[in-house]
């Protein structure tokens, strides 16, 4: 089994709201100080997926990750957590992208990868959520996609899959080559083991810069989006909370109870 | 090469009616075609969906497309892809709206890419820009934290809604409109994927998305056996148990409970929030609730910037004594 899993590097997403903030003249996002950025929680779930099935079936997974300034110690975590191979791209021409951008560059390294039973993408990333990237590069590539995946089974060439829906699941069956996109429902992703640790320490990254993947600067990032950022701004919180008082948590939330029938909201 | 115009509608069905979501779109659909000046079609895709193209024209649909076809019983994202290509080719409106559903966020961003355009998944917020006369798609991003205005100047302009932020129409059985059918023309051998079985999570009481109240809990309460006690005061005002995440991940509520982002959209008249600090991502699934109530023992907790009244605390405390004074109220 070959399997190419899309991860990136990205702002930590549990990072408390109040530090969130964005400077609203450029349009961007502050990093917040002194919280390190994390590989995207589901390309994470992504990552796990294919160790499950390199656990059952053995194989090869490779992670492609796409940026600039992208810190070996945080990208380099599929590999410490049992991935094969890491590929970044990386140059600034891929900044500033949209899903079409970054898809069609992800669609082009995995050409030249060549090899592939099994694509995976995390369900969105956790930082412009758009949700669109896994089944921008399976139209790219003419792959069937599944999406918000929870479960696989490979045999005989086919994935037995199963899809998170609004009313639970559905049990789907694709032959591969496939792309999925992952949900939590996967399971927690795996920690890196400390000899995991060692093999990811000692591998180098291959970096392909636009050429090596046959894309122009005009296909990627921000000069090869569709859409366009007009405004980025957090929405205001009304903030007025009232504490209910009490001598002890029992007689406050009794109080709380008063104070909702009083307010008529019960 | 003609102009593209008009807005148009994906609808989904659920029991042999148009789902909530398309009613909700199709509200917003007029809006944004009248700003336009321009028609508002919908279009209905399945088995034995024909009856309810009346049922569209009725919430507002000035056009209704139909593909009616056995092989589209069940949603795949092959075959809707393509018929979808097929009738955006033949309508060429401005505007596609679809619901931030489970088919909702896979159809767009694979039709987004067959079309050549873009989409933007989870809209709160569409308008058209007075002077470009393009789609104003706001939707949350980094997980709730902040909003983003995108616009795109490929047609359609792709956008899914999330479920309960557009009113519908009035249902108005008066309203005339076309009704267009269209042929599925699938080739079969073109549907890689088969839906060999759908699963529907038991649901006992009520539904999240129907509940007026919602007992909510969080990683702090710890346990299975810690929602029970949820489910008592649910139980007890006629409502329903939600989750954050991790419960969910967890195995202590089925992951149908998860409210969020990534889970449900519920916007009931009151969220009781227990032992869950207020991530930007869950609160995205319940911040359109009338009233947030929060009992946390961290007087920090995010959860409180959120909510009208809190109680600072142990739930394993609190939680007990609101159930049984509220239980007194409400007898008394
Ligand atoms: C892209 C993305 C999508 C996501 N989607 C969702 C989603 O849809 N829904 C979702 O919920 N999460 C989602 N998450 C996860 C989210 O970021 C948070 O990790 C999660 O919501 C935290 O859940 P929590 O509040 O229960 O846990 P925590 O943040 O750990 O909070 C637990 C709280 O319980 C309190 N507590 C503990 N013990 C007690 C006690 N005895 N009495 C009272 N209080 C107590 C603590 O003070 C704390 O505030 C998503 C994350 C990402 C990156």
């Amino acid at each position: 089994m070959n399997m190419i899993v899309c991860i990136k590097q990205v702002i930590d997403p549990e990072a408390p709201p109040a530090s969130f903030k964005i400077d609203s003249a450029s349009n961007k996002v502050v990093p917040p100080q002194g919280v390190s950025p994390v590989i995207d929680p589901y390309a994470e779930y992504g990552v796990e997926a294919a160790l499950k099935i390199k656990d059952a079936l053995g194989g090869k997974i490779t992670a492609i990750s796409l940026g600039s300034n992208q810190l070996r110690d945080i990208v380099k975590k599929p590999l410490a957590m049992g991935a094969d191979e890491l590929v970044l791209l990386e140059d600034e021409a891929f900044d500033g992208g949209d899903s079409w951008s970054t898809a069609y560059a992800l669609a082009m390294a995995i050409k030249k990868l060549g090899e592939y039973d099994i694509v995976f993408c995390g369900r969105e990333a956790s930082d412009w959520n758009a949700g669109q990237v896994g089944s921008g590069i399976a139209e790219l590539l003419g792959l069937p996609s599944i999406t918000l995946v929870k479960k696989i089974d490979v045999s005989d060439g086919k994935a037995r899959v199963e899809r998170v829906t609004d009313e639970g699941y559905e049990v789907i069956e694709v032959p591969l080559p496939v792309l999925i996109t992952v949900s939590n429902e996967i399971g927690e992703p795996r920690y890196p083991t400390i000899k995991g640790i060692m093999a990811a320490k000692k591998k180098e990254p291959t970096i392909w810069k636009p050429a090596d993947i046959g894309v122009e600067a005009s296909q990627i990032g921000a000069a090869g989006s569709h859409t366009k950022l007009l405004k980025l701004f957090q929405p205001v919180r009304e903030g007025k909370c009232e504490v209910i008082e009490g001598e002890s948590p029992e007689e406050a939330a009794a109080n709380l109870a008063q104070k909702l029938r009083e307010a008529k909201i019960l | 090469m003609a102009e593209n115009k008009g807005v148009i509608v994906f609808g989904e069905t659920a029991g042999g009616k148009l789902a909530a979501i398309t009613t909700e779109l199709l509200g917003c659909g007029s809006k944004l075609a009248k700003e336009l000046g321009q028609e508002l079609s919908a279009v209905l895709v399945g088995s034995g969906v024909s009856d309810l193209a009346k049922e569209a024209i009725a919430f507002g649909a000035d056009k209704v497309y139909v593909v009616d076809d056995a092989q589209l019983k069940d949603y795949q994202t092959d075959a809707y892809t393509s018929v979808m290509e097929k009738v955006i080719k033949q309508a060429m409106p401005q505007i596609l709206l679809l619901g931030q559903t489970s088919i909702g966020r896979d159809l767009a961003p694979r039709l987004a890419f067959r079309l050549k355009t873009a989409a933007s998944l989870g809209c709160l917020e569409l308008a058209i820009d007075p002077s470009s006369k393009l789609l104003l798609q706001t939707k949350p991003v980094y997980g709730g934290n902040a909003q983003a205005v995108f616009t795109c100047e490929t047609f359609p302009q792709i956008a899914t809604v999330r479920v309960k932020t557009m009113e519908p129409l009035e249902r108005d059985q008066s309203r005339k409109g076309e009704i267009i059918t269209v042929d599925a023309a699938l080739e079969p051998s073109a549907i890689k994927t088969k839906v060999l079985e759908k699963v529907a999570e038991k649901v006992e009481g009520v539904r999240l998305e129907d509940a007026e109240v919602v007992v909510s809990g969080g990683r702090g309460i710890g346990s299975e056996e810690g929602f029970t006690q949820l489910e008592e005061l649910a139980r007890m005002l006629k409502g329903a148990v939600g989750a954050t995440r991790p419960p969910c991940d967890n195995g202590w509520v089925p992951a149908g409970a998860q409210i969020g982002l990534t889970g449900k959209i519920i916007a009931p008249d009151l969220y009781i929030a227990i032992a869950l600090s207020g991530s930007s991502q869950h609160m995205s699934g319940c911040s359109g609730s009338k009233t947030i109530v929060a009992i946390n023992k961290d007087p920090e907790a995010n959860i409180f910037r959120e909510a009208r009244f809190g109680v600072v605390g142990d739930w394993k405390k609190a939680l007990p004594a609101l159930t049984e004074k509220l239980k007194e109220l409400l007898a008394g």
